[in-house]
């Protein structure tokens, strides 16, 4: 069971809504994922296409929670008024938290990035923020009262897998808080291994969203997710050097 | 009366003085939109109530898809 705040989920996987091909892939990979979760962008509408249909619409809100995120903000400002906003919908209260501080990389301001977080838990969201893989940085959003942490595995959209797959285990080893790996994760190896590492959940979009077969790669995830965190909860063997038979080296018919 | 809608210019009929009205003008009543009058934001609640002014800046602003 993964508890954010007061939700509790049993999926432990977190998705994405950008970038399907259309609305009728992209409900089959939700619904193949079986993620509660389901995170949203907040922008200007065209007001002109009244009719322009919108996934949310589409959805059983009874089955969701939406998860808004502040993607666009720069600063703390920004990110905050965009929480505001999403909030006064009236259909949610987490917020995931997203400052871009570096447009190249996506990597998040970590100075704006506490800032925002501070100001909306004192209005009490349910805060969610990206980060980067620092673990000090995750320590202190921790230390403000933030619902969980959510570095990122590798830059956003660029499937590179985790890149530090030391600090995700350091993040993980020292939270209390639930680590969501968010960002970057490329194929189900990669959701698997976030997972083995002690990862409480895992947001993805891009990973599911643009592979060639969306819907499968919304159930392959769902299954690495789900495999990734038993492997996690069983305890892996250490690594050695050398072999160690698993067979008995007794009883041989040629001694 | 003059408004600005999402940044830009825009000339409303004069009979459109509310944000309810405003949102029925352009269909959008049935719509999951907040709207934000000149950087306050509107709780669904006061959409009726709020009277529009020359020189207003609104926001309209929905949720997409985002990661």
């Amino acid at each position: 069971m993964l508890k954010i705040g007061p939700y509790e989920f049993n999926s432990r996987l977190l998705l994405g809504t950008g970038k399907y091909p259309n609305f009728d892939v992209q409900r089959e990979a939700v619904e193949a994922s079986e993620t509660e979760v389901l995170t949203f962008a907040v922008r200007r509408m065209n007001i002109f296409e009244a009719n322009q249909p919108n996934f949310l619409e589409k959805l059983d809100l009874k089955k969701y929670k939406l998860l808004p995120n502040t993607a666009g903000a720069s600063t703390a400002e920004e990110a905050v008024r965009i929480a505001r906003l999403s909030k006064a919908s009236g259909l949610c209260d987490m917020i995931k938290v997203e400052v871009i501080g570096c447009s190249k990389t996506l990597l998040p301001d970590p100075i704006e990035t506490i800032k925002a977080a501070e100001i909306l838990l004192d209005e009490g969201f349910i805060v969610l923020p990206y980060t980067s893989d620092d673990v000090v940085l995750a320590r202190k959003l921790e230390e403000l009262g933030c619902h969980a942490v959510m570095p990122c595995a590798s830059p956003i959209g660029s499937g590179q897998g985790i890149i530090n797959p030391i600090n995700l285990q350091f993040i993980t080893e020292q939270a209390d808080v639930p680590v969501i790996v968010d960002a970057g994760i490329g194929g189900p190896a990669d959701a698997a291994l976030a997972m083995e590492l002690g990862a409480d959940g895992v947001l993805l979009n891009t990973a599911v969203s643009s592979a060639a077969d969306p819907v499968k790669m919304a159930k392959a995830m769902k299954l690495a997710i789900e495999a990734g965190r038993l492997g996690y909860e069983a305890g892996r063997i250490p690594q050695k050097r050398y072999a160690s038979a698993s067979s008995p080296a007794e009883g041989m018919v040629f001694s | 009366m003059n408004v600005f809608i999402n940044g830009d210019a825009m000339v409303l009929p004069e009979t459109i003085n509310s944000v309810s009205l405003l949102l029925e003008h352009f269909h959008l009543e049935q719509k999951v939109v907040i709207v934000e009058l000149n950087q306050h934001i509107l709780d669904k609640s006061m959409h009726a109530e709020t009277i529009l002014t020359d020189g207003d800046r609104i926001e309209i602003v929905h949720f997409v898809g985002g990661g």
